[in-house]
């Protein structure tokens, strides 16, 4: 994500006004997530060339397993297909020069009230799973990003290449509702089984009921006003 | 009305009403042979067991005294953490981190800011640094020796137990002296700390160095040569390199197995290059090995202290930037509560400007831009990661923890499976899982 179109001016976000309340009718203003210009940087470049010629060797192109290189605020992301997560893990496993033992960490974000993507296609695509991965030879972190939508919310699990992505994907299934195919035993972890719903997602109701004090209606806490 | 009578229980009418007899007696009836001789029974641990480090559930197949397989079941403290950080501002979000591992909450709450700070892009005070390193490697002594005493006391040896509380409630002092509270201090905060050092805290921790080195010792003089402690850890809940990186598992669990992989070395964060300690392994690879590494550490976390009090130069202990950091230049009412009248006089009569910018500072939070960042520290239990999402506004968008205790749990059927029984304690023990952390 890159930060120049979100860059706030003024006090508390406001601007074109005096209004210092909070309450001046802000709008979050949201980056719009691009593919950032080669040269990446650091060792950036070097992992997104060794990856290209491991896929070719697969025949496969760069483009068509991943889609976007983001580097922000020193970190490389890398926004693949979810098609060939499992390949691209792999690769970045096991090649001599990338050697990224250690699946650091799998969860996923909604972005339901922060759209990214420049279309409706990427835009409904809200569900991202994001994978840290650490190079222990090399002494390096990449994300790795796998955008799906809600209706169709599939994505192949990578417990193969990583079993310790197991629990990690139980608790992703369990708090965003993503269906990790493939995954040995795909069950609510933190939640109760019989539990309704994926709690993590932004448009899970919180629960609560409107409160009246003195004539004056409060609102459950997830519909009360909030500072943008 | 009529009742079907119950095989297993023998009933008959009485004043009082119906009266069951509960023989048990026509067990030979059921079942011919002994059913422990060809029958493999579950045994079902927890979550209430005092040797599961809280609300932890291990289901586990037996064979006689063998385990064949071994699940845990996790979720019973789930708090909802994560989710609860998105309703809330990003300085109140220390408070609800800190919260994860109780063990180690210097170390939830420094690895949160860190990310924080890394979305903002502000550079904390280097007083400020210091004594975050400072107060983490003195959570990681309180830490390890919470580890210490339940395992000690869980392997039979009490005398570790009441050892290991009692030092770490000299640390806990030092934490309640200097934050004002024991555990959950919420004392790191985005751009720096609560506050400054108080007065005598440097004296009190010189104190305390000594008094700490020559208590580890005894730990070693009471445990290391003891052949019941050897027996009851050494080739227990085995687990080598390929295993633990498979599992994910880091921290003095992969220590133990050789592997010399210490964020505070290989990745530093918080300056920690300019410190000099070792990185404790051991090439065991089991709980005797694990007890080393943590003991040691526990060693070289004083060696950090002392270098981090001896660089401690005044100045300030929170960033410049007043739309980060708090109004701190409070004093207290005569009551010991609120503030002096004299200060509230002063920010009164000053600027009203100013009082309405503390007000929004407080209530609304500052912003943050754009984007995500991952950080990681060196917890006591391994990795402890922070995926931190901002969408530009006041509060965060998503906050994801790794947490090492989660993710090195997934490690106990590993290590178990084919055991005795009674290395399942010794083997989850050594683990050191938090539950708070765990379920999060």
């Amino acid at each position: 994500m890159s930060t120049d179109d979100a860059a706030q001016k003024g006090m508390f976000g406001v601007s074109g006004s005096g209004d210092t309340s909070g309450f001046g009718g802000l709008v979050r203003n949201v980056a719009d997530p691009r593919s950032t210009p080669r040269p990446y940087g650091g060792y950036f470049d070097e992992v997104a060339d060794l990856l290209g010629e491991g896929l070719a060797k697969a025949d496969v192109g760069f483009e068509e397993a991943v889609t976007r290189v983001v580097v922000d605020r020193g970190e490389l992301t890398l926004h693949v297909r979810r098609e060939r997560i499992v390949e691209v893990c792999r690769l970045l496993r096991d090649d001599e020069g990338l050697r990224f033992e250690l699946c650091s960490s799998v969860s996923a974000v909604d972005y339901l009230d922060a759209p990214q993507g420049n279309d409706a296609d990427e835009q409904a695509a809200r569900l991202h799973v994001v994978y840290h991965l650490t190079s222990m030879t090399f002494r390096r972190r990449i994300r790795l990003e796998v955008a799906v939508s809600v209706e169709d919310p599939h994505v192949p699990s990578v417990t193969s290449v990583y079993p310790t992505a197991d629990w990690q994907e139980r608790e992703t299934w369990d708090m965003f509702g993503v269906l990790f195919d493939g995954h040995p035993g795909l069950t609510r972890i933190l939640m109760p089984d019989d539990w309704d719903g994926h709690p993590q997602r932004k448009d899970y109701p919180l629960g609560g009921v409107p409160v009246e004090y003195k004539g004056a209606e409060i609102p459950p806490p997830d519909t009360r006003r909030a500072y943008r | 009305m009529t009742q079907a009578t119950d095989p297993y229980a023998d009933s008959r009418q009485t004043t009082e009403g119906r009266v069951y007899t509960v023989t048990g007696g026509d067990w030979d009836s059921i079942q011919a042979e002994d059913p422990l001789a060809s029958e493999r029974i579950v045994v079902n641990m927890g979550p209430q067991h005092p040797s599961t480090h809280g609300v932890l559930r291990l289901v586990l197949e037996l064979e006689g005294e063998t385990i064949t397989e071994a699940r845990s079941v996790i979720g019973y403290l789930h708090t909802g953490i994560e989710k609860n950080t998105e309703y809330r501002t990003w300085t109140q979000g220390t408070t609800f981190v800190t919260r994860m591992d109780y063990l180690a909450p210097i170390f939830n709450e420094t690895g949160y800011c860190l990310a924080v700070e890394k979305l903002l892009g502000v550079e904390v005070p280097e007083r400020a640094t210091t004594l975050r390193v400072l107060l983490m490697e003195l959570n990681r002594i309180s830490s390890h020796l919470v580890w210490l005493a339940t395992t000690g006391m869980e392997l039979g040896s009490t005398t570790m137990m009441i050892y290991g509380f009692r030092e770490r409630e000299h640390v806990l002092d030092l934490f309640e002296d200097i934050t004002g509270l024991r555990m959950n201090m919420a004392f790191v905060r985005p751009g720096g700390l609560a506050q400054d050092l108080p007065v005598g805290a440097v004296d009190k921790i010189r104190e305390f160095i000594p008094y700490m080195r020559s208590k580890i010792d005894d730990y070693e003089r009471l445990l290391t040569g003891q052949p019941v402690w050897k027996a009851r850890t050494k080739n227990v809940g085995f687990l080598d390199v390929t295993g633990c990186l498979a599992l994910g598992v880091t921290g003095p669990v992969l220590r133990s197995a050789g592997l010399p992989w210490d964020l505070r070395k290989t990745m530093p964060y918080c300056g920690y290059e300019n410190y000099d300690f070792d990185v404790i392994t051991e090439t065991t690879g089991d709980v005797w090995g694990r007890y080393l590494v943590r003991v040691n550490e526990m060693r070289e976390s004083l060696r950090i202290v002392e270098q981090a009090l001896d660089r401690l130069a005044p100045g300030p202990v929170m960033v410049a930037d007043k739309k980060i950091a708090w109004p701190a230049q409070l004093a207290l009412g005569k009551d010991g509560m609120g503030n002096s009248l004299e200060h509230v006089r002063q920010i009164m009569g000053q600027s009203m400007e100013a009082l309405i910018h503390h007000f929004k500072l407080v209530t609304e939070g500052f912003r943050v831009p754009p984007g995500q960042v991952y950080t990681a520290v060196e917890s006591p239990r391994g990795e402890l990661g922070f995926h931190v999402v901002s969408d530009g506004g006041t509060r965060p968008y998503r906050v994801h923890v790794r947490e090492p205790s989660f993710v090195n749990l997934q490690a106990f059927p590993a290590m178990v499976e084919g055991a005795p029984i009674a290395d399942a304690i010794a083997s989850g023990a050594s683990l050191d899982p938090v539950m708070g952390g765990v379920d999060r």
